[in-house]
């Protein structure tokens, strides 16, 4: 196949960026996405151009941090993630154009890396149950219904990957955050601190500029682990209760 | 044996709990061993600055485990026992694993899994609400607990979640996209490192009273693998050239079930966990001639009949069929495929059938226990699994061996220590199937959080000075390497040189190796590694973000690797677990160890660039079981 890339490039947080153009040739349809930009950038690199700087690591559609907007979709145009897409998605002479994920709270880092520690910064203000390592019960004294550890389950499968906030026109962040609001939630071992939990989440997540919520579903449609707006209306849920008894925040 | 865990914890000094404030403590690694680490000390009252090189912990490459977690729970009441899953590991790893350090990872698996559950982790459960186990490969009884094939990932995110508390608590200092690139010794202890910030390029210093080294497995000296692509051995070789040993560096473990080769271009090869060899069954054609007409699309596989399948497994140990440890289910691979019995283009792979488990259960049974993997490899290979074979072929997958360190997790740098994948402790010559992950978080949750007491509780609590003199003195050197790599505007990308060192690697000290090949690997990696050194292409600069420099340092690194790993195997006269050395095999084919000689860690001590290192010998001691040659018939 031969193949027309549009990339966005920009050299660093200040630097204002614009696109470049790339025509590549030999790409065979079993190469992964990433792949066919690894043979760009060795053809970049041994003509002495700066390689093009992207975000991956597991290349199993698992750790999350693969990212790009393909052709207006995050993680192109299959519900995947970017490193599970293969060359035999698109067509031979096609232009691909390729962006970094935008939104405010994730900032260009470089070309199309970009900083995603928001998220983390969600987690840390109530993502987990308070326990200290040791002095816990015994595994099979917590029994919880095969149908809730299913949901959780569900939930639980988040990568952090953020096409969620890419997808959305307001960067909300919220399909991410009440993937874990709702994961706690659901189980036994979250119920004590739950009140506190969504509400303090839910502040950091507005903390951090992203949008509001406007139930367009575009989250839900691109993410690639198939996490359920059924979890945003959970969260939501558990936020007024939070909100509506709790003397916090 | 048994008693021993419970006596040294009892023997270890302690830090008074006022006092624990006074120390500093670094974990560098915040996978499955660094984040529980990291967490356990930091709720213990030390503070603790973590650092990875990655944006968040929670990419780290335990996130990728799939298949589960051993546990001897019992829960399944089929006789499983703290003795049995010890010995399943010691024998598993071909006797060549520390009798106690197994033992003790065997007493404290049990905690793991209360741990996990306490955190919200989201395990499987039976219809009852109770926890489920499957079984895995090496073991006949069911002490595997899972979430779906992601069990990494759920156990990785329960450990993030404890290190996100602390990190908001300010007990732990995150320093994400950090990478460390050596050690800071003063007066022969392990003080601080250096480290550069991947996005502003600063080399920095940090000190503490207290060095964790938690970077995860080698398996990328390779190339191919299925590590992730940042997986490396840097930290560790840091470390190893300031004066830990480095044990056991050939103990390689290939996984029998992966996603073969499609080309060129490859950067990464995929698992498919090997829960998957509970209900597929493995096979080629009985015949060459079926073989190539497969591989030539003149014949499909529904043409094969049940008499022209050669379910080689089942045939060769019919007591553990599928089921048998990594190394042997790999090393049988090959053997059909050097027959000329493999079925894709390249010859180099065997099918795993699920038919027989679709008839037997329906489509929906199995589809609810490997579900994602199915899906993932139709996404991988465009074929779909449901109705035809999947196709595996062996590959890397994980490194036993790494930094060694004693019963307490310290390599041989007092105050640095190394826990994970990164050091060499429990899985011997072979690691059995979802041991790693319980290893990984005994290490962090229930190990080092004892041992490290002893240590400090004997170091005054004084400040480190960054100050020392010898901060700036190995940051000077580092920064000097980075120069090196940016000036040597030579011709050949850094990939091209990885690329070539792991076909040497997989050629001559992969799944089967020859003195011979052996001595020949070595000669090319010694050329090989000049020839990086004068030719290497490193464009950029050191003050932005530069994934080719990242690279280069971690390819440098794999090139002095490469050779010890040689030279490891080399010595070693026997087989053993993942070490195949062909001259070394009873008549039937399988690993003959040596007990008489060999029943030892190597370890290795630097001596030096351009140096013979010197070889260590740990003698294993073995109390508590029989050595036997391992029959899995
Ligand atoms: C595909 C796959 C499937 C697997 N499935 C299973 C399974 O089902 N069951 C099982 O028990 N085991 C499994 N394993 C093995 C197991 O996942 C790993 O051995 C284990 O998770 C390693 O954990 P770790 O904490 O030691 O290292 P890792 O999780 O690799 O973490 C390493 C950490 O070190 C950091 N790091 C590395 N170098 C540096 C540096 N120089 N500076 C700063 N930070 C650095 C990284 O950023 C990362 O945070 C699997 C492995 C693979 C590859
Ligand atoms: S909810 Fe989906 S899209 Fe959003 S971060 Fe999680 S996995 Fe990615
Ligand atoms: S690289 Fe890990 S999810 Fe894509």
């Amino acid at each position: 196949m031969k193949l027309t890339l549009k990339i966005w490039r920009q050299k660093n947080s200040s630097d204002k960026g614009g696109f470049a153009t790339y025509p590549v040739d030999h790409v065979s349809k079993d190469m992964s996405f990433l792949e066919m930009l690894d043979v760009l950038n060795e053809e970049l690199t041994e003509k002495g151009e700066d390689p093009v700087h992207f975000d991956h690591d597991c290349r199993e559609g698992i750790c999350g941090m693969c990212s790009l907007y393909i052709n207006g979709k995050p993680h192109g145009p299959l519900q995947t993630t970017t490193c599970q897409l293969h060359m035999r998605s698109f067509n031979d002479g096609e232009t691909i154009t390729i962006e970094p994920w935008r939104a405010k709270a994730f900032p260009v880092v470089k070309d199309l890396v970009v900083d995603r520690e928001a998220f983390d910064r969600i987690i840390q203000a109530g993502g987990y149950v308070n326990v200290n390592t040791g002095g816990v019960p015994d595994a099979n004294e917590i029994p919880v219904a095969k149908t809730i550890a299913d949901l959780a389950m569900d939930a639980a499968q988040c990568i952090g990957c953020g096409a969620c906030v890419a997808a959305c026109k307001n960067a909300s962040a919220m399909l991410f955050t009440s993937a874990k609001v709702s994961q706690l939630a659901l189980l036994p071992q979250g119920q004590v601190e739950r009140k506190t939990r969504a509400e303090k989440m839910v502040a950091q997540m507005d903390a951090e500029g992203f949008g509001a919520c406007t139930n367009t579903g575009a989250c839900e449609a691109e993410c690639p682990k198939g996490i359920s707006i059924t979890n945003i209306a959970r969260m939501n849920r558990e936020y007024f209760s939070a909100v509506m008894s709790s003397d916090n925040v | 044996m048994a008693e021993k865990w419970t006596k040294h914890k009892f023997n270890s000094k302690l830090v008074n709990p006022a006092n624990k404030r006074k120390y500093d403590v670094i974990v560098v690694g915040t996978g499955l061993a660094g984040a529980s680490a990291a967490a356990s000390l930091a709720e213990l009252g030390y503070n603790v600055k973590a650092f990875t090189f990655h944006d968040s912990p929670r990419r780290a490459h335990s996130i990728a485990a799939q298949g589960g977690i051993n546990a001897a729970k019992n829960y399944q009441n089929d006789g499983d026992s703290i003795f049995r899953l010890f010995y399943d590991t010691i024998k598993g790893g071909d006797y060549r694993a520390r009798e106690a350090n197994v033992y003790r990872l065997a007493e404290v698996s049990v905690k793991i899994i209360d741990q996990c559950v306490a955190q919200g982790v989201p395990f499987a459960r039976e219809y009852g609400g109770l926890l489920a186990n499957r079984s895995f490969g090496g073991a006949q009884v069911s002490r595997t607990f899972y979430a779906r094939g992601q069990t990494g990932q759920q156990l990785l995110l329960g450990a993030y979640s404890a290190l996100s508390r602390q990190v908001a608590t300010g007990k732990v200092r995150l320093y994400p996209r950090t990478e460390m690139m050596d050690v800071v010794m003063i007066d022969g202890h392990a003080r601080g490192i250096v480290t550069r910030n991947l996005i502003t390029g600063a080399v920095e210093t940090h000190a503490a009273h207290a060095v964790l080294l938690c970077t995860g497995g080698y398996g990328n000296v390779f190339f191919l693998s299925t590590n992730a692509m940042g997986c490396n051995v840097t930290a560790a070789w840091r470390a190893h050239k300031r004066g830990a040993y480095f044990a056991n560096p050939c103990f390689t473990q290939i996984h029998p079930t992966c996603i073969p080769v499609s080309g060129d271009h490859q950067s990464k090869l995929t698992l498919m966990s090997e829960s998957l060899r509970n209900d597929g069954r493995v096979w080629v054609p009985a015949t060459k001639e079926n073989a190539e007409k497969l591989r030539k699309g003149q014949i499909k596989v529904s043409d094969l009949k049940e008499e022209d399948r050669d379910y080689f497994l089942e045939r060769k140990y019919p007591s553990f069929g599928n089921l048998v440890p990594r190394d042997v289910a790999s090393r049988n691979a090959k053997y059909v495929c050097d027959e000329g019995r493999g079925v894709n283009e390249t010859g180099e792979a065997v099918f795993l059938d699920f038919r027989d488990a679709i008839k037997r259960d329906g489509k929906q049974v199995i589809e609810q226990k490997y579900g994602n993997l199915f899906d993932m490899y139709k996404q991988i290979t465009g074929e779909d699994p449901y109705e035809v074979p999947m196709m595996i072929y062996p590959a890397v997958h994980y490194t036993m061996g790494g930094l060694w360190v004693d019963y307490n997790l310290m390599t041989t740098i007092p105050g640095l220590y190394s826990l994970g994948e990164a050091n060499f402790s429990d899985h011997g010559a072979n690691r059995l199937g979802a041991s790693a992950l319980m290893q990984g978080l005994a290490d962090g949750y229930f190990v080092v959080p004892y041992t490290i007491g002893d240590y400090l509780a004997q170091t005054p609590p004084k400040k480190v000075d960054e100050s020392h003199p010898e901060f700036a003195k190995v940051a000077q050197e580092v920064k000097a390497r980075i120069n090196r790599l940016l000036t040597i505007n030579g011709k050949k990308t850094v990939d091209h040189f990885h690329k070539k060192l792991g076909k040497i690697m997989w050629n001559h000290c992969g799944m089967a190796r020859t003195a011979e090949g052996l001595k020949q690997a070595k000669a090319e990696i010694q050329e090989l590694r000049k020839e990086f050194w004068a030719d290497v292409k490193v464009l950029g600069t050191n003050e932005e973000l530069n994934l080719s420099l990242e690279k280069a340092h971690r390819v440098a690194d794999f090139l002095e690797l490469g050779e010890l790993m040689v030279d490891d195997a080399l010595n070693r006269d026997e087989s053993c677990g993942g070490h195949f050395r062909e001259e070394y095999q009873t008549p039937e084919g399988e690993a003959l160890r040596d007990d008489e000689n060999f029943a030892y860690v190597a370890a290795w001590k630097y001596m030096g660039e351009g140096q013979a290192e010197e070889l260590n010998k740990e003698p294993l001691v073995f109390e508590n079981v029989k050595l036997t040659q391992r029959s899995y018939k």
